[in-house]
């Protein structure tokens, strides 16, 4: 049987010529660690936000517009569905403002060292749960 | 171009600093955008999600009033309009990774669009709730 890696062989030189060897980044065979996480979190957090800006969009619309427009928007937040959306926009949020925070201080030089990688890294999640427990807190005190 | 500055924070050639640009021509900016929005987002997002915990329970009316504060529809208005900018600058990256060639341009376009457009009726909308109340 032949490798199954050769089927991972598919890179390209710069000019587009085909060649036999492994295109990059290729998660298959990377061992999954914490910074590779964290980092592909950013990412999918900062389209989740995004996504989240059209709930915004609605709020701001429906509150522009009428009393019943308004009801329906609370009503669909204030449903179980609505309670899960507002937590992954919560949790999401604040992990994109603390790695946020953690991308800017590395703009600075600084903090590059393996160890202290995973320093921030842990940092940055304590902080976003910190946050988000926080945020709710405030929102059944709220309610 | 053998030759580059003697500080280890700096990776970038004499020319190309003299010029303010990278190997590619451009792209500092678009860096530099996405910092400074990034910087700008703290304390906007402290205050939206702040805000948004005070909102709660509100009749339409009371949110009306709430926003008709100058100070308050002035910070939705910065916190839509630079994360708007911020998330245009996010997408691009994004973009850039995932697809090629002219397929690109034209998916960068179609979304600057529906980014400014929505946007933009984001804030429309902020002043009328902030003038209705």
């Amino acid at each position: 049987m032949r490798d199954t890696r050769e089927a991972l062989m598919v890179g390209r030189t710069s000019d587009g010529r085909a060649v036999r060897r492994p295109v990059s980044p290729h998660l298959q065979v990377y061992k999954l660690h914490m910074l590779m996480v964290l980092s592909g979190s950013h990412r999918i957090t900062g389209m989740a936000l995004s996504a989240g800006t059209v709930i915004l969009l609605w709020f701001l619309i429906a509150a522009a517009t009428s009393d019943a427009a308004y009801g329906w928007f609370t009503w669909v937040v204030g449903s179980p569905i609505g309670y899960l959306a507002m937590f992954g926009w919560t949790g999401s949020m604040w992990y994109h403002f603390c790695n946020g925070i953690r991308h800017l201080t590395w703009d600075f030089g600084v903090g590059f060292e393996v160890p202290e990688l995973y320093r921030s890294g842990r940092a940055v999640l304590v902080g976003a749960a910190a946050l988000t427990v926080l945020t709710w807190v405030g929102i059944f005190l709220a309610r | 171009m053998t030759e580059h500055t003697t500080s280890p924070a700096v990776m970038r050639s004499k020319l190309g600093q003299a010029r303010g640009l990278g190997a590619a021509g451009s792209g500092f900016h678009h860096w530099w955008s996405q910092r400074v929005t990034a910087f700008a987002l703290v304390p906007l997002t402290i205050w939206f999600v702040w805000s948004c915990v005070h909102m709660i329970g509100m009749t339409r009316a009371d949110v009306a009033h709430y926003m008709s504060n100058p100070l308050v529809a002035g910070l939705m208005i910065a916190m839509i309009a630079v994360t708007f900018h911020h998330q245009m600058l996010g997408f691009d990256v994004i973009i850039d990774d995932y697809v090629r060639d002219d397929a690109k341009v034209f998916t960068k376009l179609i979304l600057k669009g529906i980014n400014t457009l929505l946007g933009l009726v984001a804030v429309i909308a902020v002043l009328r709730i902030a003038f209705s109340g």
